[in-house]
């Protein structure tokens, strides 16, 4: 499972890092990234799920496994 | 305001200055929700309202069909040759695309989390001093001696101006917020002084530049272009008009919620860390900023004829009461841990300074709780609120002891 945030949607609300902020983090502008290629442990699974039910911008998505 | 007409049914007549919506909007919104969600008025030239979630962020992220141009609901509507289009009088609140972009992102940098958690010791020191300021008191004003304070001196500070000055400033801000309806002229007149500040700040800051805001707009480039002065002194004024009397009203509602739930006000003084899922729910239950936008051209949407430089009264804080998105909403949960409020706006506006806010409010509210772990209303009927597009309280008297 990996996690990625959509640049065009995302607004910097914020959310995701400070729910999460071993998945994520924030750019110059204060933009959302994911940290490193974004895959999940079961244990950050969690936590990127809580982050995309928090981000007003539905901007967060979860991908599974190709 | 009192000269107008009471509303006898907002579906139709909606006025959001009207007492009743000024003391209690929360059952109307629920209400139109439940038999027309996108309200209308012939107040103020024309105008609709949409108290639904889904409604309002289909018109907030629309910047086809509708123009930020002017974000207050007024009588006048803004003439096409006094705001040059898509740039607006205050960049970027003001602008739509594609100026909209370059404007924000000259002032993102400044208020990215990075920048921003910085200033976290000074804000906490700043908070500590104003509750020194109230003593052995057993009854103070939260609202107009501490919530009030906090966002006009954080910005002081983050622009550079001197610590000398913090009354001066304070003036300032008093001006830039009140009386806003008054004529133009008379308001251009209270603005000169206010300009000459600015200015004599910024060339102090061309003379002795230093690691603030103000030098940092100097120095940012526009298309490869360094900022006007003029241009820097009005991106200032846009911070005050943004950053001030909107976070004021969310720590001072978040205080006059704890004052009147123990229950609450324990968790928090016992669990530090649940302030920040917290903070979110106070954004969402009391988010303080409505804003505006003006219909493009004569359209159908949502259903409703709308026609060009109709108001749209944009409801943040009525979409995160919908219960269609949020279970309980009408419920205040200190430890919700789905919480997509939009109290900070969305889509391209979403506000700037929402990495700031969140911090004054976050260091405030510790402080506060840190010197009163209990507190609770002195007189409930002597709580005022502000009335119009920020919701929030100001005076705001609570027995400490
Ligand atoms: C709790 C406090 C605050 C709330 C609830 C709030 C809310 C909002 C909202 C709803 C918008 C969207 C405007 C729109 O859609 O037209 C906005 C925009 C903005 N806010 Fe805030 N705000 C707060 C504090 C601040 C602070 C502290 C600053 C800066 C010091 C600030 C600066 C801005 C700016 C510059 C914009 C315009 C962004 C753009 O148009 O791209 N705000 N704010
Ligand atoms: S919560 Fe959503 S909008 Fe906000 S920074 Fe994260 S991805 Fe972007």
């Amino acid at each position: 499972m990996k996690v990625v945030i959509d640049a065009d949607l995302c607004q910097g609300q914020g959310r995701c890092f400070s729910i999460a902020p071993n998945v994520f983090g924030f750019d110059d502008l204060g933009n959302g990234v994911v940290l490193g290629d974004g895959t999940l442990t079961s244990e950050t699974l969690k936590l990127a799920q809580l982050a995309m039910a928090n981000c007003p911008e539905h901007a967060i998505f979860i991908e599974d496994d190709e | 305001m009192s000269d107008k007409p009471p509303v006898l049914d907002f579906a139709t007549d909606w006025d959001h200055t009207d007492p009743q919506w000024v003391n209690n909007p929360y059952p109307i919104w629920e209400d139109l929700r439940s038999r027309c969600p996108v309200a209308h008025t012939e107040r103020y030239g024309g105008g609709w309202f949409p108290a639904t979630h889904a409604g309002v962020t289909a018109i907030a992220k629309d910047t086809d069909h509708f123009t930020s141009r002017s974000v207050v609901v007024g009588n006048g509507r803004p003439g096409e040759e006094d705001l040059p289009a898509p740039i607006g009088l205050a960049p970027p609140i003001t602008s739509d695309p594609p100026f909209h972009a370059i404007a924000r992102r000259l002032i993102l940098p400044a208020f990215a989390p990075g920048a921003v958690n910085a200033l976290e010791p000074q804000i906490r020191a700043l908070c500590v001093e104003l509750l020194d300021r109230f003593g052995e008191a057993d009854v103070i004003n939260a609202g107009l001696g501490y919530a009030n304070y906090i966002p006009p001196s954080v910005i002081r500070q983050m622009l550079g101006f001197p610590e000398a000055d913090t009354e001066k400033f304070l003036e300032i801000v008093h001006v830039v917020l009140e009386n806003v309806d008054k004529p133009e002229e008379e308001r251009l007149e209270e603005f000169l002084p206010i300009n000459e500040y600015f200015l004599a700040q910024i060339e102090d800051h061309v003379a002795n530049p230093r690691d603030d805001l103000t030098s940092y707009l100097l120095n940012v480039e526009l298309e490869g272009e360094k900022l006007s002065h003029e241009l820097i002194g009005g991106v200032m004024i846009l911070i005050l008009v943004a950053g001030i009397d909107t976070t004021w009203s969310a720590i001072g509602a978040s205080l006059w919620h704890l004052a009147q739930h123990p229950e609450d006000l324990a968790r928090l003084v016992n669990e530090p860390d649940l302030m920040p899922v917290a903070i979110e729910e106070f954004l969402r239950f009391y988010a303080p900023v409505t804003m505006a936008r003006l219909v493009k051209e004569d359209m159908e949407y949502l259903g409703c004829p709308m026609k060009q430089d109709d108001w749209i009264l944009l409801g943040f804080p009525a979409a995160n009461r919908d219960p269609v998105v949020f279970k309980d909403a009408d419920k205040f949960i200190i430890d919700r841990a789905e919480n997509r409020h939009v109290a900070f706006g969305l889509g391209i506006h979403r506000c700037a300074g929402s990495n700031l806010a969140r911090l004054e409010m976050r260091v405030a509210i510790e402080e506060f709780i840190k010197r009163y772990p209990r507190f609770e209303l002195a007189d409930p009927a002597q709580v005022t609120w502000a009335q119009g597009q920020v919701r929030g309280p100001r005076s705001l008297t609570l027995r400490v002891r």
